[in-house]
């Protein structure tokens, strides 16, 4: 896992971050690569079902949801607000 | 317009390069639209088969165009050329040729969704590779313009080597004829060469190649570079030989050292992704819509949950509630019709089959057709709008607390309208313990062929009370409905701590967005479904019906008629006129009671009643049950003819029937507790031939079928005994 706590399972539900580094050892974890969670991927906290596990993601726009096991292998710095989308 | 027209070649055999002038594979991730601009392009005159081996349908049409004739192959939706099930692993091999008597696709067909051109452009980046003529059908760019994004289609065309794209609305069919003159011009065109995305990795491969001792794609090879000797590739490394393998070696080591070549791949094509998403979309002002202020909303975690329940609540109560009226009036057209063919034809042999084992038994069983359209309309709606993924990752939680994951939910929710193709569902669970477990849960859920014996059976015996804004026998179904879900969990639960155990599933889940369902598919949809079913009841239950009524009608005894004559002068010497009729009545019960008991069907039922008789039923019952074996409807039929037979045709109803029936004694048969009994013994057995076969060959042994079966008897017989003993 990554040294700064920022990963994907910290984002706040509406909260966008651009991807910064991934732990791709776990073959699930290269699954979602495979499927565009990339490094520079813009990616935004869009729900999580009851109890914060598994949680969904808007993502090039998709919504994919993962576990926070998965989740907590990508860390991501948060985007401001104001900052228009990407969309990918 | 060109006509489309059907080609009759069985499905296994590929090759109909006699018949047509190439065949074109349509490819595409899920939820892209495929289906869809599959079925604008072919109409409704496509054939479905099976590929050769599997389950997996496999869509193909024609499309003519002037004087060519092109084969349009529809393959499983994929993200990329790494398989990750079942499902992915076929759409792979048919691009790749690999299925048995086929060859590689003459051209391809590539369905982009343009509100996802990052996936999109994924896959055809690999696609393109392939050195093969390929046109782009770009689909949803007016979903994509209330989102804010503008493609240019053009630029498109140009970043991707004059690749043609051709944007489509499949919904009205805008586009598809430009398509379809891109599709037909395909054999003649040369495959496009872009600027390579991963230059290495093609060179690499290219260099392999050349030391290879068999003919071999270099995408074949590339696949082999990143995935290493996985099953799917074990055919290919078998035959280059020993140089090609030691290249292989060197090449893997040089292009990837130690970073998951997976990871490896993504990273290097989503770049090259970024980069042409940079050239051709632009963005454009959007405005929040009503749709997506709901959808925000009922993204929290307790409103979403909460509506999940309220969804499968409307669902059953819709089953239950809008049915009745269309099933009272099929219900009394069936008995009217009996009572005119008695009427017409007189006493005979014939005019009983007609009446009372053709019409009641089939009859019996069509009227429950309005409750299946229901449920499965409710299905195909909760599918295609989408928010059967979203169940699965809702209830993603609560699964992986019995070792299954959120996927198992859509073959579960399936299975609710009919276990085959809820079991063929689980192909997209990757994992094979997975998959198993949800396989021998699957067929607990009540599946639309329970519901008539529930209807039937609670219609007759449960008060139609209110109870809140619900009724009684509303809530007695969602109990049996919670009850095959229960049972369902904790055999998944059991497998998993036993047989099957394993470590966690892993889960991600794509979800599509909300959108409105396709009213001419869901029409397509439910129109298979309602044939399916009917078919049944003309072919199989008809069938049933006949035989359970020659069962039941013969032999015809000699005693009978002289005992009927005997008790009729006996009633006419001793009781006043007024009463005779009644008297007569009550003697032809008794004589239709003798005939059937000492019928084929009778001894049959005698035979096998000391085994139900601790569950509380009676020979009639029994039989019914036994003849329910293949498929369970058929018990309604049994059920009516048994209960029809001998009886004057009057207008009683099944149900009034089964609640007259008696013990020699004169106490009734169907107590509450024995139609508990019955009740739990049907949602547990697996009385369905067709549910045995479709798990025989999704888990490739005879094991599971057979363990499956005897579990769930033994539950059923176990479960009614007890309701039964304790109850009385």
């Amino acid at each position: 896992m990554h040294g700064n706590g920022n990963t994907l399972a910290s984002l706040k539900r509406g909260q966008r971050g651009i991807i910064e580094a991934i732990d791709a050892t776990d073959p699930q974890v290269q699954r979602l690569m495979t499927l565009g969670l990339v490094e520079g991927a813009e990616i935004e906290l869009a729900s999580s079902a009851l109890g914060g596990d598994p949680m969904e993601f808007r993502v090039f726009g998709r919504c994919i949801s993962l576990r926070v096991e998965q989740a907590l292998q990508f860390t991501v710095s948060p985007v401001a607000a104001s900052t228009p989308s990407r969309g990918y | 317009m060109a006509k489309s027209r059907e080609i009759r070649v069985p499905a296994n055999q590929i090759p109909v390069s006699r018949r047509v002038d190439a065949s074109i594979a349509v490819v595409g991730n899920p939820n892209s639209g495929k289906s869809t601009v599959f079925n604008r392009l072919t109409g409704l005159r496509q054939r479905i088969g099976n590929y050769p081996g599997v389950t997996v349908e496999r869509h193909v049409g024609t499309i003519k165009v002037d004087d060519r004739k092109l084969e349009l192959v529809d393959l499983p939706g994929t993200y990329g050329l790494s398989a990750h099930s079942f499902e992915e692993q076929i759409a792979i091999d048919v691009i790749f040729g690999r299925i048995k008597g086929t060859r590689r696709p003459d051209g391809i067909v590539a369905v982009v969704d343009a509100t996802s051109l990052y996936q999109g452009m994924y896959l055809v980046q690999q696609l393109l590779e392939l050195e093969c003529p390929l046109v782009i059908a770009l689909t949803m760019t007016d979903a994509a313009l209330t989102e804010g994004l503008r493609i240019d289609v053009d630029a498109l065309s140009r970043r991707l080597g004059g690749v043609t794209v051709c944007p489509v609305i499949a919904t009205n069919g805008q586009g598809i004829e430009a398509l379809r003159h891109a599709i037909a011009a395909l054999p003649d065109e040369l495959p496009p060469s872009p600027d390579l995305a991963w230059p290495e990795l093609t060179a690499a491969a290219r260099q392999v190649v050349e030391v290879s001792d068999t003919q071999v794609h270099p995408v074949e090879i590339e696949r082999l570079l990143i995935e290493g000797a996985i099953d799917a590739n074990k055919s290919v490394l078998a035959g280059i030989g020993s140089r090609a393998e030691d290249a292989l070696h060197r090449k893997r080591e040089e292009l990837f050292g130690r970073e998951p070549p997976l990871a490896k791949e993504a990273r290097v094509r989503y770049r090259w992704v970024r980069s042409v998403i940079n050239e051709v979309q632009h963005r454009v002002p959007v405005y929040l819509t009503w749709r997506s202020r709901v959808a925000t909303f009922m993204n929290r975690p307790i409103p979403g949950t909460a509506g999940l329940f309220v969804v499968m609540a409307i669902v059953f109560q819709a089953v239950f509630a809008w049915a009745t009226p269309v099933m009272n009036l099929i219900d009394s057209a069936s008995a009217s019709l009996g009572a005119v063919v008695s009427v017409s034809l007189g006493d005979g042999a014939f005019a009983s089959l007609i009446a009372d084992g053709i019409i009641a038994g089939v009859g019996s069983v069509v009227i429950f057709l309005p409750q299946i359209i229901i449920l499965f309309l409710f299905i195909i709606l909760l599918e295609d709008s989408g928010y059967l993924a979203r169940a699965a990752y809702l209830l993603d939680r609560a699964m992986r607390s019995v070792g299954l994951s959120g996927q198992s939910i859509i073959p579960m929710i399936s299975s609710f309208a009919c276990a085959v193709p809820g079991i063929m569902a689980t192909r997209v669970i990757p994992n094979r313990r997975d998959r198993i477990a949800t396989i021998m849960a699957a067929p607990f859920m009540t599946c639309s062929a329970r519901l008539p014996v529930y209807a039937l059976l609670i219609a007759a015996f449960v008060p139609a009370q209110k109870i809140g804004f619900m009724n009684l026998q509303g809530l007695v179904l969602l109990g049996l409905y919670v009850f095959g879900i229960v049972a369902g969990v904790l055999t998944a639960l059991l497998m998993r701590k036993t047989a099957l155990r394993g470590p966690k599933p892993p889960f991600a889940l794509m979800l599509p967005a909300f959108r409105r369902p396709n009213l001419r598919t869901v029409l397509m949809q439910l129109l298979g479904r309602a044939k399916v079913f009917l078919h049944r009841a003309g072919t199989v239950i008809f069938t049933v019906a006949i035989i359970v009524w020659a069962l039941a009608y013969y032999p015809r005894s000699d005693a009978i008629a002289p005992f009927v004559a005997a008790q009729q002068q006996e009633a006419e010497r001793q009781l006043p006129i007024g009463d005779l009729e009644a008297a007569y009545a009550d003697i032809d019960h008794r004589a239709a009671a003798m005939q059937l008991e000492q019928s084929w069907l009778g001894r049959a039922g005698h035979f096998i009643e000391p085994v139900f008789a601790p569950l509380g039923w009676d020979w009639r019952v029994s039989s019914a049950v036994i003849a329910g074996f293949p498929a369970r409807e058929v018990v309604i039929a049994v059920l009516g003819t048994v209960y029809a037979v001998g009886d004057d045709a009057d207008e009683s109803t099944l149900s009034d029937r089964l609640k007259s029936t008696t013990w020699p004694d004169g106490s009734p048969v169907f107590t509450l507790p024995m139609v508990f009994g019955l009740l739990i013994f049907y949602a547990c057995c697996l009385q369905c031939a067709a549910t045995l076969a479709v798990i025989r060959r999704e888990t490739n042994s005879w094991r599971w079928p057979v363990f499956a079966w005897c579990y769930m008897t033994a539950i059923g017989y176990t479960g009614a005994l007890l309701v039964f003993q304790l109850g009385s």
